[in-house]
């Protein structure tokens, strides 16, 4: 086998005056062979998106070496091509033009260029659309018009990022199994694919290896061989038995970050993730119901609620944060706390909220001190924004007021005045 | 509201910051350097062989025509500008420092008061032409044109989505297919619209600087403008009136058959991915299309535009995005290159202004500035108060709103100094009192901008929200309170910026009017410029410019703005 592209020991920082670098990649090695998909699998946040670019020459690394065909890459290469998440289509160029941009851009005549956008586009199966405006399309026909576009280049390398993530249920499956039966009858002109995706599922059922990410800063965890023949079966055990897997192999790391010099110091800087309280309640009190009785397998539960692996474990992170629930081995399982949560009325909640906020998160515990003893019992957000940008990134930061302010308003344990970017105790009743 | 509906100067930064005041005393240089040549040449120039102009009606077609072809004319030195200008304040960021913040003065300066002194500069640049006259008349548009064309430009030019960005680097396409398949296309319906808003401005200027007059000498360029004017100094009304007719023929013209099928035409390169309602199109823009031999001829020029676009000028990107750290020390060196070049001009400036005005002067231009902002606030309030339940009663009932709209659009692009001479042969009759009845010649133009805007908001009220108020019975001033008018303050405010930008330029031609010989002058700023142009005074010329370029700059970033934000941030969710 060839090897196409290989990146090795590659980071990616962001530079902070105040402090350390924003490691967003550390270490990342990657080898993508002809003949092969390759899905980078992580939750959101854990740099796979920042790997896609580097490999399509959008990004330089901070850190590391890309070679592309054996010589180093420098900026987009000819024979890559990417499919976006956003499709990012030109909203002003009609099909047949999108479809052709690439080709202009290669100086291709018109004539010839006109033939390979009509077979290009004829593959995908969007034949009669040509003159078709993008917005005409419905979403899944916008999706084939982008891989379109990517493979009437012929492509050495085809780029997917979250190509379905922006799909109705329906509509992406079609799509998966339209790219990989004629991925399967050698008739797409690409000898290579690597996507980013954060659906478990649809890395197995698409890809020959995976790379799974872990978070904060970004790094391959594990390396999983996917030997499965096409078409998969997603019913098949040992179809599950894989998606189960990997989903104990992303619970395991998202509850146990390693410990970080910026973590180690102070708990106050942990990074949450803003999740509505109305969440947290239905999830407790779904989990309190029968037929968890409090522990749900995570795959399980993801399906009967119809939530992404992305969006449940956050929920359970929360859970886990505010010792109302517990992350094992693939499970959730809630705790004595979370069972009476669910179980009491609105004041008991708020109580049972406002104490685990004081009790298990630092920074609410730190502005409401601050407000308490101010005499008019406001504090400018500002001075904590600042503190938690020390600790990472300001969009994380901003992530995390927004969680504390949401948590804190439903604990009625501080309100926050948008206008004057301040924290305040005003209708906050004097018992919380 | 389509954000790149804006006019240019609502958004941006709300604190002025050093670099504004750079621009500031940049500004002021170029304006006292203008100034001064031109002052320089006036006198050898006095006698210039020109055309007469005739009252006779039957030349008002010729000078339509004229008129309008000095309006293309700055209109494409206006593109031309944008074209340059933009990118390259754009692409380097410390360019951008400070080429941005000089636009935006420059949008706040009101260089009608300038006319007298750029005419005298191209008329030195011809001797003894009238190509020279031309140029300062199509120069004179360009100001009015220009700036914010091309702030509007750099504003898309900023925020062209990510994803589409990474597609054209993405398939390589070189600098020169990227700006025309990726940064024109999305900064179309912006510059469409903000082009359309400085036609309005340029009918305006045009008529001002086809007949300038200093002191003794008058020059007049064959047109509407100084038709007018001649019209003015004869004291013949009916001329007035057939001046205005054929404005008004002009102007439905170039409205139907240029700018309504424009602005529809640009509608494709809205940058949204759901199919909105679709209008109909301006019957010009259904002929275009639809007529088979007009159509093989646009396809003709579309595929050879394609073909141009489409070359291989230039490089594609290479490199890849790099975290680069900031180099602070080169910025610093810029920074303090740019100081020490406009603090040395600066002095400079002050020895030679100091020598001949003195604090008295700037006290006396702070206190008629003072005068001039009250009559645009009192304006402003009374215009609200008229149009915004007009506009509102109007923009609910769709069938009434959808006749009225255009109608409301073409007032705004009408020149208003052309309909000032009915509103002086009134005041003169009657002996009014000028500081209080030539006011409202100030808003007679820009009022317009806030009708449109509201029934542009007043239609865009959600109908849940309306039914919603409708079923808890809100009614009365409750209703107008709580529910449509926060609704429609962003647009309100929209309409306002651009009606009290203009409503100031206006003060320079509104507080001084004349009728033959009977000359009326109000207090206030306007009439300080327009006084200090007749005498020739360049030094109080220029302080007044500055002087209100202030005044209209602090209102904008100290009221406008904040206000715009604050409305937007309120009534939008999430």
């Amino acid at each position: 086998m060839n090897e196409l592209m290989s990146v090795r020991g590659c980071r990616q920082a962001y530079h902070k005056e105040s402090n350390a670098d924003l490691v967003v990649l550390d270490d990342v090695n990657l080898s993508l062979q002809e003949g092969e998909i390759v899905g980078l699998l992580g939750r959101s946040g854990s740099g796979k998106s920042t790997l896609l670019r580097i490999v399509a020459g959008l990004l330089t690394p901070t850190a590391g070496e890309v070679t592309w065909h054996g010589k180093a890459l420098r900026g987009p290469a000819e024979g890559v091509a990417m499919v976006f998440q956003s499709f990012a289509l030109f909203p002003w160029l009609t099909v047949q033009e999108n479809v052709e941009l690439g080709l202009e851009a290669q100086g291709v005549a018109r004539v010839e260029r006109e033939r390979r956008a009509e077979a290009a586009i004829d593959l995908i199966g969007l034949g009669g659309f040509e003159s078709a405006y993008p917005k005409e399309l419905s979403g899944g026909m916008r999706q084939r018009v982008g891989l379109a576009r990517a493979l009437v280049v012929h492509p050495d390398l085809l780029l997917m990022d979250e190509p379905f993530s922006a799909l109705d249920v329906l509509t992406a499956e079609t799509l998966r199994t339209d790219l990989i039966d004629l991925w399967m009858e050698g008739k797409l002109p690409v000898k290579s694919i690597l996507m980013v995706t954060h659906n478990i599922e649809e890395a197995v059922l698409l890809c020959d290896r995976i790379l799974v990410f872990s978070s904060n800063p970004g790094r391959v965890a594990n390396e999983i061989e996917v030997s499965f023949v096409h078409p998969r079966n997603r019913l098949d055990p040992a179809f599950r038995k894989q998606v189960d897997d990997i989903y104990a192999m992303m619970t395991r790391r998202a509850v146990l970050p390693a410990p970080t010099p910026q973590t180690a110091d102070t708990g106050f800087a942990t990074p949450l993730q803003a999740v509505s309280s109305n969440l947290l309640a239905g999830l407790m009190e779904t989990l309190a119901a029968a037929p968890y009785d409090g522990k749900a397998d995570l795959p399980a539960l993801a399906g009967a609620l119809q939530l992404e692996a992305d969006e449940l474990l956050p929920m359970g992170e929360a859970l886990h944060t505010l010792g109302f629930g517990e992350i094992a081995e693939g499970d959730l399982l809630l705790t004595e706390p979370g069972r009476q949560f669910a179980d009491a009325d609105v004041d008991t909640r708020k109580a049972l909220f406002a104490h685990a906020l004081r009790t298990r998160v630092p920074l609410a515990r730190a502005i409401r001190k601050t407000l308490d003893e101010r005499w008019n019992h406001r504090s400018a957000a500002v001075r904590f924004r600042d503190e938690l940008e020390d600790h990472m990134s300001p969009d994380y930061a901003e992530e995390t007021l927004h969680a504390v302010i949401g948590w804190a308003r439903y604990a009625e344990l501080f309100s926050f005045d948008d206008e004057a970017d301040q924290f305040t105790l005003e209708d906050i009743d004097a018992a919380a | 509201m389509n954000r790149r509906d804006l006019p240019a100067g609502l958004s941006g930064r709300h604190l002025p910051n050093l670099w504004d005041i750079a621009a500031i005393v940049a500004v002021t240089i170029v304006l006292l350097v203008i100034a001064q040549a031109g002052r320089g040449t006036l006198v050898p120039l006095a006698q210039l062989d020109q055309p007469a102009i005739s009252l006779d009606p039957w030349r008002l077609p010729g000078y339509a025509v004229r008129t309008t072809l000095r309006m293309f004319a700055a209109l494409a030195a206006s593109l031309l500008f944008t074209f340059t200008y933009a990118p390259l304040a754009a692409k380097s960021r410390r360019a951008g420092l400070i080429m941005i913040p000089v636009l935006d003065v420059l949008q706040s300066v009101p260089i009608l008061g300038f006319l007298t002194f750029t005419t005298a500069f191209f008329m030195g640049l011809f001797p003894g032409r009238v190509l020279g006259l031309e140029l300062a008349a199509i120069f004179a548009i360009f100001t009015s044109q220009a700036w914010n064309m091309a702030f509007s430009f750099y504003q898309s030019l900023t925020t062209v989505p990510a994803d589409l960005d990474e597609a054209t680097r993405g398939f390589r396409l070189t600098s020169w297919q990227r700006f025309w398949r990726l940064e024109v296309p999305f900064a179309m319906p912006g510059l469409v619209w903000n082009t359309m808003l400085s036609m309005s401005a340029g009918w305006f200027f045009v008529v001002a600087s086809e007949a300038i007059t200093l002191g003794e000498t008058s020059w007049k360029l064959p047109g509407i403008g100084a038709y007018v004017a001649l019209a003015l100094e004869k004291r013949d009304i009916g001329a007035v009136f057939w001046a205005i007719g054929a404005m008004l023929a002009v102007i439905l013209a170039y409205d139907q058959l240029l700018f309504r099928p424009l602005v529809a035409w640009s509608a494709k390169f809205r940058f949204e991915t759901t199919a909105s309602a679709q209008t109909e199109d301006p019957w010009m823009l259904a002929l275009l299309r639809r007529t088979h031999l007009l159509r093989v001829g646009g396809d003709w020029i579309e595929r050879g535009f394609g073909w141009v676009t489409g070359l291989r000028i230039g490089s594609p990107f290479s490199g890849g995005t790099v975290a680069v750290r900031r180099n602070v020390g080169g910025d610093i060196v810029f920074g303090v290159a740019i100081a020490a070049m406009l603090g040395w001009a600066g002095w400079q400036v002050w020895g030679y202004v100091s020598s001949a005005l003195g604090w008295g002067d700037l006290t006396e231009a702070v206190l008629l500035g003072g005068i001039t902002l009250l009559r645009v606030v009192v304006l402003m309030a009374l215009a609200a108060a008229i149009w915004v339940p007009i506009g509102v009663w109007l923009g609910l009932r769709p069938a009434w709103a959808q006749r009225v709209q255009p109608v409301a659009q073409f007032l705004a692009a009408f020149p208003a100094n052309l309909l000032f001479p009915p509103f002086v042969v009134v005041i003169v009759a009657f002996h009014l009192n000028v500081d209080v009845w030539l006011t409202p010649l100030m808003v007679l133009g820009t009022q317009w901008y806030i009708l449109f805007n509201v029934i542009a908001g007043a239609s865009a009220f959600p109908g849940d929200l309306r039914e919603a108020a409708q079923l808890f019975r809100v009614g009365g001033w409750l209703w107008w309170r709580k529910v449509i008018l926060p609704g429609v303050v962003p647009y309100f405010v929209t309409g306002a910026i651009t009606a009290s930008g203009g409503s100031w330029n206006a003060s320079i031609v509104a507080e001084v009017v004349s009728w033959g010989d009977t000359k009326l002058a109000a207090h206030g700023l306007g009439a300080y410029i327009a006084q200090a142009t007749d005498a020739g005074n360049f030094q109080r010329l220029v302080l007044g410019v500055v002087v209100m370029s202030l005044y209209v700059l602090a209102m904008n970033r100290l009221i406008w703005r904040p206000l715009y934000a604050f409305a937007s941030r309120r009534t939008t969710l999430g």
